[in-house]
């Protein structure tokens, strides 16, 4: 494994963290008054992201190969640093004086999850709630496609840092080189980010409102800045939200076939089944609410409004809430949690297992039981008329169990904590809360419903979710890697056999590790 | 540039390595899905998989948009055919390769019918290097520039060489031959000569001079300088087929070695006086047989890189005359060079070198033409061949007054047919053809080398 690259692009990442938390300083300013500790927290942050980061990154290594091992190391090593480091400001300033707390709620900004454990959200600093909505935008993207986008990494083996990066069963480029690709979809991004931003200032939203919406929307995050998150904002804005909720849930390269008119390629099955699984949702629930008289959603278009907000923002594994979802009937939350685990498309800024590799599953189901009627009968899986190779099958099949496997160990592991319970099952609220960590949305049902919060778990818990939030966004693969023996146990071995030749090539790059 | 590469097997992957520029937007497609992630993998740049004939592959490839169309699949019908579509669908250049003798004599027509920018022929062209080679065989290669007006030939010094020791300054002064030495090859290094630079034993040099001069330095420093008279072939395929057809001018004694009945067959239908010898595994055997030990050079064609390699360490160990070596697929550079094959030649890279000069003569539109290209050392040193236009800024000034990029070496002036070789009062006019030696990658434009 290539260390002096890892180490050379971590420090890449904190420098650029350095950059990115400007975004809370300037703010700050604003408020300088009444913030001044959360101004001196971040600058201490950005000195030490920029000290550690300078130290890491003063050299370019001279090999600058990278296989597709080292892309996923350094995705996985380079979104815990980055987390590591963000979640500084917190504990500095003193709204969130815990380091674990601080750190989850950092994680679950990045991977654009959205629980928090902070009781009240309007207590925090402003600089510290745009911070909270910062990490979701630049998460959505992703933070290593930000630096590809800019700077000229390692040439083509960037494909392997991007491949780890970007969610979905095929990462493919829109253009021939990476770096283009990468600036297109941050582009994008950032349009319509800034398109959203401009449309919400022309409902009941101030500029700073309006602006942590747009980034926390973007990033389908969830982060709420209020403490009843939507339900005080107009009917206007809510509408606003919903749209562009649904809008960064779709693959981005449909944007850019729309963009290169190449309308029919834009509009594939995945956007299909994507619109037709949020109109059905819709329809179940607006009928149950209505057919219940669920408080809040009396009249038809209130109810209409409220789920099509919840159905957008749990699909596309936002978080916000206009109602608590929570006291809705049963089959309302059955829908909602089923969608959790459907999640957004495949190259979206969003979560969940992806509508692309739900279509292959479940073609894939269709023709077992075919197979079982025409045993002899030969069938290939396509997708838009293209068939799907054998490996992207197998992926599909191994992210499943992993999936599954580590939705079941984390599910067993939290449960050992004890916590007292104040309402619902504490079966619901578990189950919930991993759901809701590994498909990055943010709330869940009873105790981590949408008007309460993750804090009451113990430290132990809480890394769990943690553990899940990170392995949700980067698509399990990139976390799990890190627990390979193999990988660790070969590298070391291969670095001490060289260091028989020069002594001291393995010491100074121990010492950089530790840097 | 936007270039759409077809076929992604020698030729195309050494292609889109050397193209593979900040500059070029590639887009690679191969039926084969594996060989596409090879590339991509690799390089940066698209991959598309399907058939690169037809007209959906293309599309979605991008052919609307693209400048040019490289097709260098294993077939040369289907290359042709992805050519003619693409030239339908759009408005690119098409380039094609073409390897088989039977369509080799018809390659002016097929250009001019199928409106193709360019036939290349990796195989021919490997053979016309081979038969210059043979014309000079103390030279590991011999790259002709200006229509072979000067060549830029490339020589290992052995142990006894009686330059090891001698500065680029005193070998100048000592011999006084018109002659420039333009790159030292050290192990891995590679550097352009400065006067200063002293020999030493195993270095390759290369030489920029006229043939006659070249000729005349070399017999003064004790090469051998007679042109090869017979050469003994093991391997009877394309290569071996434009070899003898090229060779037969010069009355050269033939004796070519194969396995196959029916390419010998062939063979002796072709060129009535090649000796052809039809001969199984017992190489070894039959090149004793044939006098490997008096034969004016042995040159390995077979199919399989590996034997190549053997076949020709044996034939050094047997004789001092000129060996040989093609290689096709393998690419261990610091290995082949620690083997002191003598001349190695990789019929992809000669391709790739044709099409890097057409390309960036089709980039530049700012005064001069791109006449010739050769990557001298691989991506580290290169050796371009201009035509310098009107108005260009370089025109009037003596060479001692141009500011010069580093490692750049502009190694000679060619003024209506004249060859100079460049010193400090010379001045470059409209209408010369300058050869620049550099190792500055990517030039276009001989204005290129101005810092």
């Amino acid at each position: 494994m290539n260390f002096k690259m890892i180490r050379y692009t971590l420090g890449l990442i904190l420098l650029f963290e350095a950059a990115f938390l400007m975004v809370p300083l300037v703010t700050s300013f604003f408020y300088i008054e009444k913030e001044w500790s959360s101004t001196l927290s971040i600058l201490g942050t950005i000195a030490l992201c920029i000290i550690a980061g300078m130290l890491c990154s003063y050299r370019r290594p001279q090999d600058s190969t990278l296989y597709s091992k080292d892309g996923f190391v350094i995705v996985a090593l380079g979104w815990i640093v980055l987390s590591l480091f963000g979640a500084l400001p917190f504990v500095f300033s003193g709204s969130i004086p815990n380091y674990i707390d601080a750190l989850f709620e950092t994680v679950s900004g990045f991977t654009t999850t959205g629980s928090s454990i902070v009781p009240k959200v309007s207590e925090l600093p402003n600089s510290m709630l745009m911070w909270r909505s910062f990490t979701h935008w630049v998460g959505g993207m992703g933070v290593l496609v930000f630096i590809m986008a800019i700077l000229p990494l390692s040439g083509a083996q960037n494909m392997h840092i991007m491949r780890a990066e970007s969610p979905g069963p095929t990462v493919s480029k829109l253009v021939p080189h990476v770096k283009k690709t990468a600036l297109i979809l941050y582009a994008i991004y950032f349009v319509m980010t800034v398109i959203q931003f401009v449309l919400l200032l022309f409902g009941d939203m101030t500029p700073f409102d309006a602006l942590n919406t747009a980034f926390a929307t973007a990033g389908t995050g969830g982060f709420g800045f209020r403490d009843d998150s939507f339900l005080s904002f107009g009917a206007y804005s809510q509408v606003i939200v919903t749209i562009f909720m649904l809008l960064f849930s779709v693959n981005f390269n449909s944007y850019y076939l729309l963009l290169n008119r190449k309308f029919r390629a834009a509009i594939n099955s995945e956007v299909k089944v994507f619109f037709a699984i949020v109109f059905v949702a819709i329809g179940i629930i607006t009928a149950s609410l209505l057919i219940t008289e669920t408080k809040g959603a009396e009249t038809f278009g209130d109810a209409l409004r409220h789920t099509a907000f919840t159905v957008a923002s749990i699909i596309s594994t936002t978080g916000f809430a206009t109602l608590d979802f929570n006291v809705w009937p049963t089959i309302a939350k059955v829908t909602l949690v089923a969608l959790m685990f459907i999640g957004a498309c495949a190259g979206s800024t969003g979560g969940g297992f992806k509508v692309s590799r739900i279509i292959i599953l479940f073609k894939g189901m269709i023709r077992e039981v075919g197979s079982i009627l025409r045993p002899r009968q030969v069938k290939k899986i396509t997708v838009d008329g293209k068939a799907v190779s054998h490996e992207v099958t197998r992926s599909v099949n191994a992210y499943l169990v992993t999936y599954v496997l580590i939705f079941a160990v984390s599910f067993f592991l939290i449960s050992f904590d004890n916590y007292a319970i104040t309402e619902g099952s504490k079966l619901v609220t578990n189950f919930t809360a991993v759901a809701a960590t590994v498909n990055n949305i943010g709330p869940g049902l009873d105790m981590v419903g949408p008007t309460v919060n993750f804090s009451f778990f113990n430290p132990f818990s809480k890394l769990v979710l943690i553990f899940n939030m990170l392995a949700g966004r980067l698509e399990l693969l990139p976390m799990l890697i890190l627990f390979s023996p193999t990988l660790w146990t070969d590298s070391f071995k291969h670095r001490k056999e060289k260091s028989t030749d020069e002594p001291y090539t393995a010491d100074e790059t121990d010492a950089q590790m530790h840097d | 540039m936007n270039i759409i590469i077809v076929g992604c097997g020698q030729v195309g992957r050494a292609l889109a390595e050397q193209l593979c520029e900040k500059d070029n937007n590639i887009t690679v497609i191969d039926e084969n899905a594996e060989n596409v992630a090879r590339v991509t993998d690799k390089l940066d740049v698209m991959g598309v998989i399907g058939n690169g004939a037809s007209h959906n592959t293309q599309k979605e490839a991008g052919v609307s948009k693209a400048d040019l169309l490289i097709a260098v699949t294993g077939s040369d019908e289907l290359n042709l055919l992805c050519c003619i579509i693409a030239k339908k669908a759009s408005s690119c250049q098409t380039i094609a390769r073409v390897r088989s003798h039977e369509y080799s004599l018809e390659t002016s027509f097929l250009k001019d019918e199928l409106e193709l920018a360019m036939v290349i022929n990796p195989e021919r062209a490997a053979a016309e290097e081979m038969a210059r080679v043979l014309r000079f065989p103390s030279a590991l290669s011999v790259e002709p520039f200006s229509k072979g007006r000067v060549e830029l030939i490339k020589i290992r010094l052995p142990e006894s060489s009686k330059l090891v020791g001698m500065s680029v300054r005193d070998v100048a002064s000592k011999y006084k031959a018109d002659i420039l030495f333009c790159t030292v090859e050290r192990g891995d290094d590679a550097y352009i000569t400065k006067g200063d630079l002293v020999f030493e034993a195993k270095d390759v040099v290369s030489i920029m001079a006229t043939p006659q001069n070249a000729q005349e330095f070399l017999r003064k420093i004790g090469y051998r300088t007679q042109a090869v008279k017979s050469v003994m072939i093991v391997g009877g395929g394309e290569i071996t087929h434009y070899l003898c057809s090229i060779l037969k001018k010069n009355r050269m004694n033939i004796t070519v070695i194969e396995k196959d009945r029916e390419m010998c067959d062939r063979l002796s239908l072709d060129f009535t006086n090649v000796t052809v010898i039809h001969a199984g595994a017992a190489y070894q055997e039959i090149m004793h047989e044939e006098g490997i030990e008096s034969v004016g050079a042995f040159i390995a064609l077979t199919d399989l890189d590996e034997e190549n390699i053997l076949l020709s360490l044996f034939a050094r160990s047997k004789t001092d005359n000129k060996v040989i070596t093609r290689i096709k697929r393998i690419d261990y550079d610091s290995i082949m060079q620690r083997l002191e094959l003598d001349t190695v030649i990789y019929p992809k890279n000669v391709t790739a070198d044709t099409i890097a000069r057409y390309i960036r003569s089709a980039k530049n539109t700012r005064g001069s033409n791109m006449e010739n290209f050769h990557n001298l050392i691989k991506g580290k040193v290169e050796a371009s061949e201009f035509i310098v236009r009107a108005h260009s800024k370089i025109i009037g000034k003596p060479l001692s007054e141009l500011r010069l990029k580093d490692n750049v070496l502009i190694s000679a002036i060619i003024r209506a047919g004249n060859v100079i070789m460049p010193r400090g009062y010379d001045t470059i006019e409209e209408g010369d053809s300058v050869i620049v030696v550099s190792g500055v990658m990517g030039l276009h434009d001989i204005t290129d080398i101005l810092a």
